[in-house]
C-alpha cells in the first residue's frame, strides 16, 4: 500500500486490523484468522525493565525465543533489554514477535522506519523470507517506492481513494501514479548521484565504487526504465 | 514510654495492618502508573475522593464506599473526556484535579459536613477501625485477585495498545479494569495517607523499586516491599516522635527513594 502522507493508508490499515470502527461498510475477514502486526514502532517507557526474550513471550503460547530470534537474524539480542535497542534491532525485534504468531496474513506498517538505509533493504529480505517460510500474505504499508516496486506482487495506491492497483509494473505506468510520485523517483534518482556541499556545489567525495545498498540509481523503477 | 502496653494496643495493630494492605497492592499498580505515565491521573482521582466523602454524608452511603463509586465514575469520565478533547491530558487533568479537591472542600463547607479536614488530606491511619480494616482487606483482594488473573494482559496492553489489540487483548476492558483497580486503591489508601499523598504512596516505591528490578515481576514485588518497609518505617516514627502517620510513611518511602538514587549515582 503506497500514498502520499495523508492519502489515507494507515487508516485504511487499521480499518483491516479492526483497530478502528468503520463509519459505511463492511469489512469481511475470514473467520479466525491469525493475524501477525509489526507497528511502525514500539514506544515504551524507560521505566519498564523487560527483555526480548521476555517480549516475545508474552501472551503466545510455546513459543521458542531462540527460533523466533534466529528468523529475523539477531539470536544476540535474546538476553537485551528492549529500551535499549536500536532502531534496526527493534524492527527485528517486533517483526519476530508478529513471525511467532504463525500469522495466515503479517501486516506490517512502514517496516523500516528508524532504519538506516543499509539495513532496510536487509528488512525487506527478510520479511521476503518469513512470507516463503510462514507462507503467509504479506500487508505492506510503506514510503520505499522502489523496494516496494521490486519486491511485491500488487500495489495497492492510495490518495484519499484508490488511485490505481494492480502489478507494479502497471502501477508504474499508470498516469495517476506518475503524476503522483514521479517527481520523487527523479529526486530519488538524483539524489543518489552526486552528493552537494553546504552551498550547493557538486562536490567529488573520492568514492566512485558502487555502493551494495538498494537505493543505487540502476535498481531504482523509475519511470523512464518503463516508458 | 510504655512498650509492651503500646504493643498491645489494637490500634496500632490495625493501622500496621491497613498500612501494609495497601502497601501490598499499591506496589505492582504504581507499577503500572510509573510505566503508562498516569501519576497525575492518580492524582485527579485522588483528589475528587473528597467529593466523594461528601456526597457519602449526604445520600448516607459508607465513606469508603462512596469514594469508591465516585473515584469509578470519575474514571470513566476521564477515560472519556481524554479520548474527546484536545486539550492536552496533562492540562485536562491538571485542571480536574485541583477543581475536584476545591470543589469538595468547598461543597463540605456549604453543607456543613462535619469532618476533620486534615485527617482527609493527609491520612488517619491510627484511628482505622475494624470495620474499615475489613473494607480494605476486600478491596485489596478484588485488586489482588484482578493483578494476578489478568498480569500478561495488562503488560501487554501497557507495551503497545494496538499491538495487543490485533492479538485479541480486549483493550478497552483492560483500560477499564485499570481505571477500577486504581480508583479502589485510592478509596482504600485514602485512610492510611490521605487524598493530597496517595500518589506519593503509589509512584515513589515503584519508580525507587526500576533500579533494583530486571523484570516487570521483579519490579512490582520490590515496589510492594519497598511500601510495606515504609508503612513499618513511618509507623515507627509516627509513635516515637508522635507525626503524622501518613506523611511519615511518604516520607520514609522518600528516603529509600534517595538512597536508592545516592547508591546508583556511585555505582
Amino acid at each position: 500500500m503506497i500514498g502520499p502522507n495523508g492519502a489515507g493508508k494507515t487508516t485504511l490499515l487499521r480499518l483491516l486490523l479492526g483497530l478502528t470502527k468503520p463509519t459505511s461498510g463492511a469489512i469481511e475477514r475470514r473467520p479466525a484468522l491469525r493475524l501477525g502486526y509489526m507497528p511502525q514502532r514500539l514506544q515504551i517507557d524507560s521505566s519498564m525493565p523487560m527483555t526480548v526474550s521476555r517480549f516475545l513471550q508474552l501472551g503466545i503460547d510455546d513459543v521458542s525465543v531462540a527460533a523466533a530470534l534466529e528468523r529475523v537474524a539477531a539470536p544476540h539480542l535474546a538476553n537485551a533489554r528492549l529500551t535499549d535497542l536500536s532502531g534496526g534491532e527493534m524492527q527485528r525485534v517486533l517483526l519476530a514477535r508478529a513471525a511467532a504468531r504463525r500469522p495466515q496474513l503479517l501486516v506490517l506498517d512502514e517496516p523500516t522506519q528508524g532504519v538506516d538505509v543499509g539495513g532496510q533493504s536487509e528488512v525487506y529480505q527478510l520479511i521476503a523470507q518469513l512470507r516463503d517460510e510462514l507462507q503467509c500474505g504479506v500487508l505492506l504499508v510503506s514510503h520505499d517506492l522502489h523496494l516496494v516496486m521490486a519486491a511485491t506482487d500488487r500495489v495497492l495506491c492510495l490518495n484519499q481513494h484508490i488511485c490505481c492497483h494492480g502489478h507494479p509494473e502497471q502501477v508504474s505506468k499508470d498516469p495517476v501514479y506518475l503524476e503522483m510520485f514521479g517527481d520523487k523517483l527523479a529526486l530519488y534518482t538524483h539524489h543518489h548521484n552526486h552528493h552537494h556541499d553546504l552551498s550547493g556545489d557538486v562536490v567529488d567525495n573520492g568514492c566512485h565504487h558502487d555502493h551494495p545498498h538498494a537505493l543505487t540509481p540502476g535498481k531504482t523503477s523509475g519511470p523512464q526504465e518503463h516508458n | 514510654m510504655d512498650w509492651s502496653q503500646l504493643l498491645s494496643s489494637t490500634f496500632l495493630w490495625y493501622a500496621l495492618a491497613a498500612g501494609l494492605l495497601v502497601a501490598v497492592v499499591s506496589g505492582p499498580l504504581g507499577c503500572f502508573a510509573v510505566w503508562r505515565r498516569m501519576a497525575y491521573f492518580g492524582d485527579t482521582l485522588a483528589h475528587s475522593a473528597l467529593l466523594g466523602v461528601t456526597l457519602g454524608f449526604v445520600l448516607h452511603i459508607q465513606p469508603t464506599l462512596a469514594v469508591v463509586a465516585s473515584s469509578c465514575v470519575l474514571a470513566l469520565l476521564l477515560v472519556y473526556l481524554q479520548r474527546r478533547q484536545n486539550l492536552s491530558v496533562d492540562t485536562l487533568l491538571g485542571i480536574l484535579s485541583h477543581s475536584m479537591l476545591a470543589l469538595g472542600i468547598v461543597t463540605m463547607s456549604l453543607l456543613q459536613i462535619n469532618v476533620d479536614l486534615l485527617s482527609l488530606l493527609l491520612g488517619d491511619l491510627l484511628a482505622v477501625s475494624s470495620q474499615d480494616l475489613l473494607l480494605m482487606a476486600m478491596a485489596a483482594v478484588i485488586i489482588a485477585g484482578l493483578l494476578w488473573y489478568l498480569w500478561p494482559k495488562l503488560l501487554a496492553f501497557t507495551l503497545h495498545e494496538e499491538l495487543a489489540a490485533v492479538e485479541g487483548v480486549p483493550v478497552d476492558k483492560i483500560r477499564l479494569a485499570l481505571m477500577l483497580m486504581l480508583a479502589l486503591l485510592i478509596a482504600i489508601a485514602m485512610k492510611v495517607v490521605g487524598v493530597l499523598l496517595i500518589t506519593a504512596l503509589l509512584i515513589i516505591p515503584a519508580a525507587t523499586a526500576r533500579r533494583l528490578s530486571a523484570t516487570p515481576e521483579q519490579m512490582a514485588g520490590f515496589a510492594s516491599l519497598i511500601g510495606c518497609v515504609s508503612v513499618v518505617v513511618g509507623l515507627g516514627m509516627s509513635v516515637v516522635w508522635d507525626s503524622p502517620a501518613g506523611p511519615s510513611i511518604v516520607l520514609a518511602a522518600s528516603l529509600f527513594f534517595l538512597l536508592g538514587q545516592v547508591r546508583a549515582a556511585r555505582a
